[in-house]
């Protein structure tokens, strides 16, 4: 048989295809009918005569349809025709003004806690339209021809001559329409974990994870709690929760990159268990010294991002970053939507005014090649780098990030290879409802690279300015940690969190097995809860038939092996360290973490509750210098109320 | 002046999603019922399996009001919603963690299904196999050209890739199907 006889019999085969049940059809005709109506009440804005016209990639679709003119009947749907002259109305105030920072701020921080409507304050204000672009034009014209009948319309299917001087001028408009939040069904996804569960140390006396310093999960769980919704509990990571908050450990001394603490303290919701807080403490080398910076942003520019939240959001961050730039640092902007391109050549920092000129050009339309640009962006680091320079790739989207055809295997295998090569990714989700969290964890990881949930400006500030410098400076990578518990001491074991980041035993010691990357200044921070032997809080009858445990002596509880390697290096060092020391008081990481529980709606903490959380918190909350611990408390009252 | 139904028959895909897009309900009921079944077996095609495609079909369906508002009119609409397609198969694959098994998975339920005719079995038992020696995106490749009827041009445009590399996936799909057929004659 031939080839092509074998690529025939395939093709038979699969045109023969079954055809769908009635029954099956019918539901998702349904469904999608509901959606469809739920959605339009949602969202006053896909009301046709509205505001819906305002995404210019939309009108751009729709003018480019009628200036073809490739179906005249398509004229006769009047929604359409009606779009194009919305579209007039609000074309001058597509982008936002970015004149004032401050004044900016203001302006995106309380619609994203209010709730659905934002009306900008002169929604009434009346503008004249005095100049009008071109696509409006052509798309009124057609309104006015439709207008005088549709015979005519049939009769020239030409390109419409554009009448300009029907639309010039006097075109009054408000300035503004209410401008609403819109509310599509939730495609959010979260990387799918079981929680981990309680581990017998004499079957299993060792745990490996990698380290994450991703705080992801705590924006997304303040963004949900403050928008009066119960978070999913799928989104709650309670290690990145844990890691948002930085505690006190001491500064790193001699030649390792950063210093290891071990407390041990009571468990809050469990008097029979104790709390185990493995603390690791980057250096922060001096700020003067660090290396050149290449930057390139790569930003979701596609239709989705069109949302207060998002794009212009992304715009501000940005900006708040680059005074915190080197004249020797570089910065490119690459974007992707229905294709990728680069938008701004690799610039020098000290041309502020010419990137911030690229970054407020930027407008949303368009769908996602999320790959294509991925590639163009790295490209453009490689050429960026010379020897010694840091270079990072930041990519920053709503998660409408299409991985194309390679699927995301490849995609990770592409970004790895990349990682070896030097280049780093970051990752910045922004806007809520379309988040692809599992993939944004997954590129970043694979990047070296940390992921983080921007939602107001002040968050923003604190990822991309306070901790600029940890965030794009390695100072340790593949960093991993093993804990060996001692049977004699310690009957059941149960790491808290750090599920996506869980390790194989043998993974510890292959260097070849990729882990998390801290970066300048960076904490870290894991929890185990440990049941002591002959503790009641014992939850697996020992084994009729099992081996007695032998006594070691040791009083150890367990011993922690830490691995890393210097960046760039391919070999690991061991730091080792025994768990050792008696109870002390519980303290705010604890206080998080049980919040964290709660909110996934674990079985561990027994009848320890919202308001337990909230007393534990607030006795350890220190000093707070920067009011991140006083807001986790009033998140914490937020989810006790609305769990009642 | 609003056109009927019988006039928006003949309505164009991309004319009926963007009015859809813009809120107008009749139009996106014309366009799913319109493309339910196409969506249907392409969904089949890409799983090989009526219920994972009645599950997909289902779940694009429910999406689609959402995601129709990324529908420019840039691309043809069967193009836009076999990418739409594609990437939910791929994710969901993905999410069920069956994305490293998926390979086995092609035509799950035929294995188990009692075949009414000898032929007929024989049949989709080669399809089954022959599927499933393909990696993913050569099924995915396959179920565009073949399944689909697309040129190559076309499924390059949905695939996101060069009408070269549609051309290259096909001859290595000539390959496999080689390599089967040579291991049956054993």
């Amino acid at each position: 048989m031939s080839d092509d006889d074998d690529l025939k019999k395939l093709a038979r085969a699969l045109r023969d295809a079954p055809a769908p049940k009635d029954s099956a059809k019918d539901a998702a005709l349904r469904v999608a009918e509901e959606n469809f109506a739920r959605l339009q009440e949602t969202d006053p804005a896909a009301r046709p005569s509205q505001d819906r016209a305002t995404r210019p990639g939309f009108l751009k679709g729709l003018a480019m349809t009628f200036s073809n003119n490739l179906r005249p009947l398509l004229l006769t749907t009047s929604s359409l025709v009606v779009l194009g002259v919305g579209f007039v109305l609000v074309q001058p105030n597509l982008r936002p003004s970015f004149e004032d920072a401050e004044t900016q701020a203001v302006a995106v921080e309380p619609m994203l806690t209010e709730g659905r409507e934002r009306v900008e304050a002169d929604a009434t204000e009346p503008v004249i339209v005095e100049s009008l672009v071109e696509e409006p034009v052509i798309a009124l014209k057609e309104a006015e021809s439709f207008a005088a009948g549709q015979s005519r319309l049939q009769a020239s299917p030409a390109a419409p001559k554009v009448q300009g001087a029907i639309a010039q001028r006097s075109i009054i408009a408000p300035r503004q329409e209410t401008r609403p939040v819109i509310e599509p069904p939730n495609t959010e996804r979260f990387p799918d974990a079981d929680p981990n569960t309680l581990k017998i140390t004499s079957e299993e006396p060792v745990s490996t994870f990698s380290i994450d310093v991703d705080t992801a999960s705590y924006a997304f769980v303040r963004r949900s709690l403050n928008n009066g919704q119960l978070p999913n509990p799928e989104a709650v990571r309670i290690e990145e929760m844990v890691n948002y908050f930085t505690y006190d450990y001491p500064a790193p001394t001699g030649d390792t990159p950063f210093a290891t603490q071990v407390s041990v303290t009571e468990t809050p919701w469990n008097t029979g268990t104790q709390l185990v807080q493995i603390g690791i403490q980057g250096e922060l080398p001096a700020i003067a010294d660090r290396p050149p910076l290449n930057l390139v942003f790569l930003i979701d520019t596609s239709g989705s991002m069109d949302s207060s939240d998002k794009l212009p959001l992304l715009i501000q961050s940005f900006r708040l970053m680059l005074p915190e730039l080197r004249p020797t640092d570089q910065v490119a902007i690459v974007t992707y939507a229905g294709s990728a391109g680069t938008v701004l050549e690799p610039t020098p920092a000290s041309e502020r005014a010419k990137i911030t000129i690229a970054l407020e050009n930027l407008g949303a339309g368009g769908s996602t090649a999320g790959e294509a640009g991925l590639r163009q962006a790295y490209a453009l680091a490689e050429d960026m780098a010379d020897d010694g320079d840091v270079s990072r790739v930041i990519l920053a989207t709503d998660g409408d990030f299409n991985v194309g055809l390679s699927g995301v295997d490849e995609m990770e295998r592409f970004i790895e290879d990349k990682r070896d090569s030097g280049t780093y990714l970051s990752v910045l989700g922004f806007g809520r409802g379309n988040l692809n969290d599992a993939l944004m964890q997954t590129l970043a990881q694979n990047g070296n690279g940390q992921a983080a949930y921007i939602d107001t400006l002040s968050e923003a500030r604190k990822v991309l300015v306070d901790q600029l410098s940890g965030a794009l400076f390695p100072i340790a990578q593949d960093v991993k940690i093993q804990v060996e518990w001692n049977p004699a001491q310690i009957a059941e074991y149960r790491l808290i969190g750090y599920e996506t980041r869980a390790l194989n035993r043998e993974d510890f010691n292959n260097d070849k097995v990729d882990a998390g990357e801290i970066g300048a200044g960076h904490q870290v921070t894991a929890l185990y809860e440990i049941t002591p032997v002959g503790s009641d809080a014992i939850r697996n009858e020992p084994l009729r038939y099992g081996e007695a445990i032998a006594a070691t002596g040791s009083s150890e509880l367990g011993f922690l092996r830490l691995r890393y390697k210097e960046p760039g290096a391919a070999t690991s060092q061991l730091i080792e360290t025994p768990i050792t020391g008696t109870p002390g008081k519980p303290g705010f990481a604890a206080a998080i973490a049980g919040f964290a529980e709660l909110l996934r709606g674990s079985d561990y903490l027994e009848n320890w509750d919202y308001g337990d959380a909230i007393d534990l918190a607030s006795q350890s909350r220190g000093t707070d210098r920067f009011g991140y611990r006083t807001e986790a408390i009033s998140l914490m009252r937020l989810a006790e109320s609305l769990s009642n | 002046m609003r056109p009927t139904i019988t006039m928006r028959m003949r309505t164009s895909d991309e004319a009926l999603a963007l009015a859809a897009a813009s809120g107008d309900g009749e139009a996106f009921g014309l366009l799913i019922r319109r493309h339910y079944d196409r969506l249907f077996r392409f969904a089949w095609r890409l799983t090989g399996s009526q219920h994972d495609a009645e599950d997909l079909t289902h779940d694009i369906c429910a999406a689609l009001p959402a995601k129709l508002r990324s529908f420019r009119g840039e691309a043809k609409f069967t193009t836009w919603v076999y990418r739409v397609m594609m990437n939910a198969a791929t994710d969901r694959a993905r999410k069920s963690q069956r994305r490293a098994k998926a390979r086995d998975g092609w035509g799950e339920d035929y294995k188990r299904r009692e075949a009414e005719a000898e032929e007929a079995r024989a049949a989709q038992d080669w399809l089954t196999t022959a599927m499933s020696s393909l990696p993913e995106e050569l099924r995915e490749t396959v179920a565009l050209t073949l399944g689909e009827e697309l040129t190559q041009k076309e499924a390059a445009e949905v695939m996101g890739l060069s009408e070269g590399t549609i051309a290259w996936r096909m001859s290595e799909v000539k390959k496999h199907l080689r390599a089967l057929a040579e291991q049956e004659g054993i």
